[in-house]
């Protein structure tokens, strides 16, 4: 078969172009329809449990080796510079809080629940019970995107509270048992550096890691076309362009929240 | 004919270069049963999902009760769909609800119904496709022909005017497929509904329907009842009817 690299491009180019414009169509849906939010409680409810509370072990997890790496890592590097170890709980806080616990988290978040949603509402449109509902009337933005979507917006946020208190733990116990610091020296640390605004930015960057994981893992769902094959493709577009749009939104918000 | 319930003006329909819908035009009028049939890939199911918008077509209009359908929105687009029930090739039962969620599920989400009515219903619908002890099951858990029972309950729990199905006995072995097709009959003749069937099964054709339109390279090859089929000269219809490897028709 012949290549023809400008006509690939030139497709590339165009599917890039349709998905993002489909993905801004498919937030002003999400606007839309959260004013049925009243009627769709229950179902919210079932994807904030299913999305969020059993992601939690896994955040946890998580968590607790972030935390802990980056303590032994902050102290290597201390030694190699010659800084005094009790600032150990201040680069282990700021690391975690700022950036370690939101990111990590919400690629962790965009493995599982990004490629779940896809794979699921993937499947429900290669097997027409997308098309079913629509033919009851019953609207699929309102009765499976906006909760899954709504769901991450809240849900990562949150595991992100948890992700920077386990991986705060995580970092202690590796100071105090592998560095050899006191748990009060490594605690006053944190606590001296600590600014709740470093928190509430990191939350405010989970949100929007959340809000890009939801849209995309049903963006991606809802088009998919094709069999089980297409399912795949779905799943794994929806993993990469997540997490691609993690670390360069990352960047984005870092610069525009802390300043300098 | 009856009065015109539905009226398929031009309509044309093209996926990226293969054109599937070339110019057909169809009116079919209230309480009629018709099947239509055609080789696989002639646009038979694209046109079902026409008739209640999960696909909108390239040129040409369809009224449905006089209104053309692609002017409704919102709420009078869902009103529109509800006066519809589908059965799907598939059933597309959703995984996750029991039998009985997913009779009631269209009925639930409409806001319309008491919990305590649906249930009623629900039972109602299960009975008239005799699944009355499977209401607790998961589609997983049930056989093809369960399957497509459930989506029939489904179909017409919300007491619609107009049923479609799309290729009922597809997948279905000859003793089950003949019980839909039985099915289907009492439920048209029961509920006193428009039937509009797609299928490439002649032995559901004749059986379900009282006037049969085959369609051939996206457009109408013939129109008619059972019996003028059995005896059409046309050599297309012809094989399609005997079922030939050779003659016009060929695979694709």
């Amino acid at each position: 078969m012949e290549y023809y690299p400008v006509m690939t491009l030139g497709r590339r180019g165009v599917n890039f172009i349709t998905r993002l414009g489909g993905i801004f169509v498919m937030i002003g849906r999400f606007v839309v329809a959260l004013k049925d939010i009243p009627r769709s409680v229950r179902l919210i409810f079932e994807q904030l449990y299913a999305i969020g509370v059993q992601s939690l072990p896994l955040i946890i997890v998580i968590a607790i080796f972030v935390g802990a790496v980056s303590a032994w890592q902050a102290a290597y590097q201390f030694k190699f510079i010659g800084a005094p170890l009790r600032y150990l709980g201040q680069a282990v806080g700021k690391a975690v809080v700022i950036e370690l616990a939101p990111v990590l988290s919400a690629l962790v978040f965009a493995g599982r629940v990004g490629a779940g949603i896809a794979a699921e509402l993937g499947t429900m449109r290669v097997t027409e019970q997308i098309d079913a509902l629509e033919a009851m009337g019953i609207n699929p933005m309102r009765y499976l995107m906006m909760p899954r979507v709504l769901a991450c917006l809240i849900m990562v946020p949150l595991l992100v509270v948890f992700s920077n208190f386990i991986a705060i733990l995580g970092g202690l116990s590796v100071a105090v048992v592998g560095v050899d610091i006191s748990s009060e020296t490594f605690l006053e640390g944190f606590k001296s550096s600590f600014q709740v605004t470093d928190f509430v930015n990191g939350l405010i960057k989970a949100g929007v890691f959340g809000l890009v994981i939801g849209l995309i893992g049903c963006y991606e769902g809802f088009n998919t076309k094709g069999g089980a094959q297409g399912v795949g493709v779905s799943t794994t577009t929806s993993v990469v362009i997540s997490s691609v749009m993690i670390l360069i939104l990352d960047f984005v918000f870092t610069v525009l929240l802390f300043r300098l | 004919m009856n009065e015109c319930l539905i009226k398929i003006e031009d309509l044309h329909k093209s996926f990226d270069s293969n054109k599937v819908i070339d110019g057909l035009t169809l009116s079919i009028g209230r309480g009629e049963s018709i099947a239509i049939i055609g080789q696989s890939g002639t646009g038979k199911s694209v046109l079902l999902k026409h008739l209640i918008r999960l696909l909108s077509p390239d040129r040409g209009r369809i009224y449905f009760d006089g209104k053309d359908i692609a002017k409704l929105q919102g709420e009078n687009l869902v009103a529109m769909r509800r006066r519809y029930g589908m059965l799907f090739q598939s059933a597309a039962l959703f995984d996750s609800l029991t039998v009985a969620e997913n009779v009631g599920l269209g009925l639930h989400e409409s806001g319309d119904y008491r919990k305590s009515d649906i249930d009623i219903i629900v039972q109602d619908k299960l009975e008239m496709v005799g699944l009355s002890g499977s209401a607790d099951k998961y589609p997983a858990e049930l056989s093809g022909g369960m399957r497509k029972r459930v989506g029939l309950a489904r179909a017409i729990a919300a007491g619609p005017e107009v049923l479609l199905y799309d290729e009922p006995t597809t997948g279905l072995d000859p003793i089950t497929a003949d019980v839909i097709n039985d099915l289907i009959v009492s439920l048209n003749q029961r509920l006193l509904v428009t039937s509009i069937a797609v299928t490439h099964d002649m032995a559901s054709a004749f059986k379900i329907a009282e006037r049969i339109v085959m369609l051939y390279e996206g457009r109408i090859a013939f129109d008619g009842t059972p019996e003028q089929i059995k005896i059409s000269s046309n050599p297309i219809v012809r094989q399609f009817v005997t079922g030939r490897a050779t003659g016009p028709i060929q695979v694709r």
